[in-house]
Parts: structure tokens; sequence; C-alpha cells
């Protein structure tokens, strides 16, 4: 008889329990798609925050002191220690490879540019582009376009293995060479690819592939400095503490948390006779900014599960309080208040999980597209947040209609069934 | 005769309802049936109250968030043309155009010889604004009296790996330092001696060749600083630091859309609630909708009292609502920012016009379909 009840109640009242049904499913969908975004949020800002580029460096740990002003490069180039060009891929092996977005060496050398009569002395950079590197079976592709996305050529970029190079912004205007001129570096002819625009001291050099750089240096291998860009969790208690004074199991769950300190420990780990040190520049903001993000979506995110909650509390009490003669009339017939709200509460229980299986569902669908048209990227859902998000439909139905229920149980059925509510 | 005369009268009437009887019947409406009445009111003011905190969150918090990414330090730099020095009055007419929107701090540097002959980095600058430009300088401690030096970290170990005073000599002229504190930053930074500016144009004579300048403001604002910088300064060149300008539009972009994706979500959420609330609430009075009729009013004085009933429910519930979500946004600017969003007046009208809209709309919704019953039907009670 129950069943039969809950069942007639939706086939007769089709329009009140749709209206219902929809609050309900509208509400799911709204608050599992703000979760599923506010739970990914901090990966997708991590990645956006990459634009900043490198935020390690590793250097031959034997090095002289830079002397660089205004990022140029006034070492004498015989000065100094170098890394090895064939350490590189290594990198690839460390514990925290798959958050290592990209790494670009770099070797400033200083050239003659031109005829003998006005050679010019400038600086030519070697560099990767985006060079194909191979690490046991896995191929991957890295370079400055990955860690200097700030970096924009007029023309094409140069390929990796060819001897073409890109003209800084400033030196191309000097020298009067566009991309597809010709220039002589060093009494070699080399096609200009490109000009190179970064807004810093690049726009007053050369820069070329690193082989060519290590050719007019006649050092095979050289690398006088890396930058490395990698997806860090921020700075904690923990990643302050000085790795030396921890006991072994501390400094397992150190090791283990992709902390800039510990990939900077396992990127000396991986390249001999290193030294990787974070660009506090940007290693250390990125955690402020990021938290930032975190902390304004979580609070955006309990006003959306707010909102919705309302929202269903609101259709489910108007559905109940437009029913009072049905409640007036089954409480003449005899029943309880008891079986009135057992009634009511399981067509709450049902409404709530169809609404809820649909609104997770769509709640998903509006994610992703959310992913797709603002990061580019999937939205992940965890498909554990199903029965939490189920749970939660249900005690909001079930808060939203107690008091209405409450209400309409209450009422006299005399005045009821009289219509005079 | 009479009937003309009573037909006029029927005529004025429903074109000329009496106004304080109209009033009369929207406040008695709302006294006689409060719990219903504050219902609706309560689904009005919260909706209105989260479109607000939404609202005004999403207009400030572009500026709380242009604050932070001005922890990354300079997004302009002034550098003299070709490689020269910048003319004297470089910084004071620097400072006159930024006013006060931003911080500019000159830098000199120079190649200087430790005792045994090795080449490092002297710059000299104002300490106390790099502290503030700078953030993320980790320093053992600043120096604060004439001949204290900061030591980068690589600089340190090879000037002074004791912490010992050091000479350093430039152009036959020698300088005595006291090493302060040391500084790592992980960058070319690390291999430099920093010296107050007054010590270092005591011992080199040489002025500052660069400014690096921190202004907050959207990208507009400081390209149109640019500008303005490139004209005070004919003999300089003034370039914005592409690095910082780009990885920050990125980023705020980026925020600012999920920002409004979330804003379109949540208030249309908050509307829907409203809806619901008061299509029931219109629903449940259709008895009185019906009495009116039989007492012969017309479908306009009608529809026209339900709609200023719910025009009046709408402003009331959006100033109320303005005024909470108003304390909302603070609360969560407090909270995650440290400080709180300032009031937005100009979302207010927004607000209200979409409170009142709202209500409107379902106001009128019940009635376009009441319209078609026989008032005896409800009276009946079917």
């Amino acid at each position: 008889m129950f069943g039969r009840l809950v069942y007639e109640s939706f086939r007769r009242q089709k329009r009140r329990k749709l209206l219902a049904g929809v609050a309900i499913t509208l509400g799911v969908g709204v608050a599992t798609a703000m979760i599923a975004v506010a739970t990914d949020i901090g990966d997708k800002i991590s990645r956006e925050l990459r634009t900043y580029g490198a935020n390690l460096i590793v250097t031959p740990q034997e090095d002289t002191l830079d002397v660089q002003i205004g990022g140029v490069d006034l070492k004498p180039p015989s000065d100094g220690a170098y890394l090895n060009e064939a350490d590189l891929p290594k990198i690839r092996g460390t514990f925290w490879h798959h958050n290592i977005v990209g790494f670009a060496p770099m070797l400033p050398v200083s050239v003659r540019v031109g005829d003998n009569a006005d050679a010019k002395s400038l600086t030519l950079l070697g560099t990767y582009f985006s060079k194909r590197l191979t690490f046991g079976k896995e191929d991957f592709v890295t370079g400055v376009r990955i860690t200097h996305p700030w970096w924009k050529v007029q023309g094409a970029w140069p390929d990796d293995n060819s001897s073409d190079v890109l003209l800084g912004e400033s030196l191309a205007e000097q020298l009067d060479r566009k991309a597809g001129d010709e220039i002589e570096i060093a009494g070699h002819t080399h096609r200009v690819a490109g000009v190179l625009s970064t807004g810093g001291a690049e726009d007053n050099q050369i820069v070329a592939p690193l082989a060519l750089a290590q050719q007019i240096l006649g050092k095979p291998g050289a690398v006088r400095r890396l930058y490395v860009s990698a997806l860090t969790k921020p700075e904690d208690a923990l990643s302050r503490r000085d790795p030396k004074s921890m006991n072994p199991e501390m400094f397992d769950r150190w090791y283990c948390s992709p902390y800039v300190a510990s990939i900077a420990y396992q990127l000396q780990e991986a390249i001999p006779h290193s030294h990787a040190e974070q660009i506090r520049q940007i290693a250390q903001n990125e955690g402020t900014v990021l938290s930032r993000i975190k902390g304004l979506m979580l609070l955006v995110t309990l006003a959306a599960l707010f909102a919705s909650a309302l929202a269903v509390s609101a259709a489910m009490a108007t559905a109940i309080f437009e029913r009072r003669t049905e409640v007036g009339l089954m409480k003449a017939l005899g029943a309880g208040n008891a079986s009135v709200a057992a009634l009511f509460f399981a067509e709450a229980l049902l409404l709530a999980l169809i609404g809820g299986v649909v609104g997770f569902a769509g709640g998903a669908l509006l994610a992703r597209q959310i992913g797709r048209s603002i990061f580019d990227s999937q939205i992940a859902i965890e498909p554990v947040l199903c029965p939490v998000i189920l749970a939660i439909a249900v005690i909001v139905t079930f808060a939203g209609s107690a008091m209405a229920i409450r209400r309409a149980v209450k009422f006299d059925p005399v005045y009821a069934l009289r219509g005079e509510a | 005769m009479s009937s003309q005369r009573n037909s006029d009268l029927i005529n004025r009437r429903s074109a000329k309802p009496h106004t304080s009887m109209f009033l009369r019947m929207l406040t008695r409406a709302a006294v006689l049936r409060r719990g219903r009445a504050a219902s609706a009111l309560l689904a009005m003011v919260v909706a209105a109250a989260v479109a607000t905190a939404m609202l005004n969150l999403y207009v400030d918090v572009q500026a709380k968030l242009r604050k932070e990414f001005r922890n990354y330090g300079a997004n302009i730099v002034v550098v003299g043309k070709d490689g020269q020095a910048l003319p004297a009055d470089a910084l004071t007419k620097i400072e006159s155009e930024i006013a006060g929107r931003g911080l500019a701090v000159p830098f000199a540097y120079i190649v200087a010889r430790t005792s045994d002959g090795q080449s490092v980095v002297v710059a000299g600058t104002n300490l106390d604004q790099v502290r503030k430009l700078d953030s993320w300088w980790s320093v053992t401690a600043w120096p604060n009296t004439s001949q204290d030096a900061l030591l980068g970290t690589r600089a340190a170990a090879v000037v002074s790996p004791q912490g010992k005073p050091f000479d350093l000599s430039f152009q036959e002229r020698t300088i005595h330092l006291n090493p302060a504190g040391t500084l790592r930053t992980g960058a070319s930074e690390d291999s430099r001696i920093y010296l107050s500016l007054k010590d270092f144009e005591n011992w080199t004579g040489v002025q500052p060749s660069t400014i690096e300048i921190a202004s907050s403001g959207s990208t507009e604002e400081i390209n149109a600083l640019i500008q303005q910088l490139s004209q005070a300064l004919p003999g300089a060149d003034v370039r914005p630091i592409r690095q910082i300008m780009e990885g920050e539009a990125r980023v705020l972009g980026k925020t600012r859309a999920t920002q409004a994706a979330a804003a379109v979500l949540i208030i249309a959420t908050a509307a829907l609630c409203v809806l619901s609330t008061l299509i029931g609430w219109v629903f449940d009075r259709r008895r009185d909708f019906a009495i009116m009729k039989a007492l012969g009013a017309s479908e306009g004085l009608i529809s026209g009292f339900f709609a200023a009933e719910a025009a009046a429910l709408g402003a009331v519930g959006a100033l109320v609502g303005f005024g909470i979500g108003v304390a909302v946004a603070a609360w969560i600017g407090r909270v995650n920012f440290h400080a709180p969003v300032v009031p937005r007046f100009n979302v207010l009208p927004i607000v209200f016009v979409g409170s009142i809209a709202v209500a409107l709309i379902s106001a009128i919704l019940p009635i376009f379909l009441l319209r078609r019953v026989q008032p005896a039907m409800i009276l009946r009670g079917e």
C-alpha cells in the first residue's frame, strides 16, 4: 500500500514532481560542477603559472662567479666550469620526472660578427629550441619553447639540428637583417631563421642551436647552465627544514613530495658535479598566488553549495505545501503523523536520488565544458564524488522538506479539507 | 440613464482603482500571510545577497590578485640607451609619473676586483626599497650602517668566506666593507655585492643605469604608463618585462573566466530558488485571485496587483540582500586576501533591477496560467 501510494503520487502529479526534480537536478549539477572545478583548480593554475618560466636553475658545482649585468655576461668564456650535455636526459629518470615540464640548457659564447673591417663582438647563446631527446625507451621534447613561453619569434624557429640562428630584436634592427637573410658569424655564413623578441637581454644577442655554440667554443658537450621548469607543491613547514637534519622517515617523506627543494636535490643527484637551486622570484611567489586562487575558489564553491541547498529546499517546501488537502484527507481516513511523514520522506528520497544522479552527470559535463573552454584541458571528476554528492542531495532534500512536512502534518484536517489554508 | 452611469462608474473604477485601497491590499496581504510572505522575502534576500557577493568579488578580486602578483617584482625596466647612464633627474621624473601607483628603485652596477684579482659585480641601490620590491630575496640580515654590504651567497664564498671585512677596488680606488648579511635568490644576484647608493656613489662616482618599476594595474594601464615614461625620458629605453607581464595576464585571465563561470552558475541557482518560492506563493493565493475576479476586477488590475506585490518584494529583498552580500564579500576578502573587498555601489542597480525582474517573472507566470481558469472552479476548490 505504501509503495503504491508513492508510485501513484509520482504518476498523477507529474508536473509538481517534475518541478521539484528539476530544482534538485540543477542544484546538484551546479554543486558537482563547482566542486569538480574547485578540486582541480590548483593543478590547472599551477600549470598556467609555468608561463613564468623556469623555477629551478642547475649550474656546475665548481663554477666561478657570474659576472653579469642586465643579463649581459661579461665573464670571459674560457672561465668557469661546464655541465655535460650527455647528462641532461637523466633528468627524465628522477623520481619526479612527471612534474618536470621541460628544461633548456644555455651556453653563452662571444663571437665576432660581420666582415673583418667592421666586425663586432657579440654574445651568441646556444640552447635547445624544441629538441627531441631519448631517455631509455622514452622520447620527449624539451627546450626554450616550453621553458620560456614569452619568447616570440617573427619568422620561424630554427631546427635544433641545423645551423640556423635567431637574431634578437634590437640586434636585428642594428644589423639591418630580417628572417631569411644571411649573417656571417665567426667566419661562417648562417641563415637567420627568425627575429626573436623576449623583452630581456636576448634582444641584443644571437640565439643558436646548442651544437653550434659548442662548436664555436670548441668544447663539445659543454653547457653553462640549465633552466628547469617543474610543477611544485607550495612550501610548508616540512619543506623549509634542512634535509640534513631530518630523520630517515621524514627525509623519505620530504624526498617523495614535489617541493621545489626536493626536486632541486634530485636534479643534483641526477647530474654529476652540479648545483641546483630554486629561482626564488618564480618559485616563492607561485605558492602565494596559488593558495590565494585556491582559497577564493573554495569560498565561491561554498557559496554555490549554499545557493543550491537553498534552491532545493525552497522547491521541496513549495511542493509539499501545495498538498495540504491530501494530508487532511489521509489524516481524516485515520493515518498517523508518522505514516504521513514517512510517505513524504520516501517521495523526497526518491526525488533526491533521481535528481542527484541526473544532476551529477550534468554537473560532470558542465565541469568538463568549463575545463575545455577555459583551460584547454579536461577537468577529471573523481567517481568517489558520486556517493558523496548523492548523500548531500538526500540530506539537503530532507532538510528542506522537514519544515514543510512538519507544518503540513500539524495542520488540522478539517480546515485543510474545507480549503481554509 | 442609471445603467449608463453605473457602467461609467465601473469603467472609472477599473481604469483608476482607488490608490489607498490598492496599497491596503498590498500591505494586508503581506501582514495576514506573514509566514509565506516571510519565506518568499527570505528567498529573495538570500538570492540578492549571493548575487551581490559574487559580482562584488568578481570586480574586486582582480585588483586584489594584481597586488599579489606584484610580489613577483618589477614589471617595467628603464635603462639608458646604448648602455649609457640615465640622466640625473630620471628617478624624480619617473616618481612623478607613477605618482604613488608603484615603486621605482634605481640600480647602478660596476665590475670591481677583489684583493686577489677576481672580478665581481657590485651594485648600488636603495636597500629599503629593494626590500619591498623584491620580497622573495632571502636575506640573513639587511645592512643598516654605511660601509655595510649585502653579499650574494656565491660572492660571499669568494670575498669573505669567514665573514671577515674585505677590500674591493675599482679604477684604483679601494673601499673597505663589512659583510652585514648574505643574500640568496637563485639568480644572478647570488654572485653580486649590494651596497647602499650613497656608499656606492662616494666610492665609484657611477650613476644609476637601471631603474626597476613595479606598478600594479591592468595591461592597458601599464602600457599607458610605459608610453608616458618614454615621452618623459627621451634618452632612456623603457621596456615591459614580458616574462612577468605575460605570466600575470595569463593567470589572471583564467581566474577571471573561472570566476565568471562560477558567478553565472551561482546567480542562476539563486534565481531558480526565488522562482520556485514565488511561483508557489502566488499559486497558493489563487483563491484571492478568484475572489477579486468574481467581484469584478479586471485582469489588468489583478495582474497589476500581483506584479506590484512581486516588485515590492524584489525591491526590499534586493536592498537587504545587497547589504548582506557586501558583508559576505568583505568577509571573503578578509579571510583570503587579508584585506576587505571594497563595496562596489555600481553593482547595486544590477542587483536591484535583476531582483525585480526575477520577481516579476515568477509572479506573472502563474497568473498567466490562472487567467484561463474560471473563478468559480477555483473557489469550489478544484
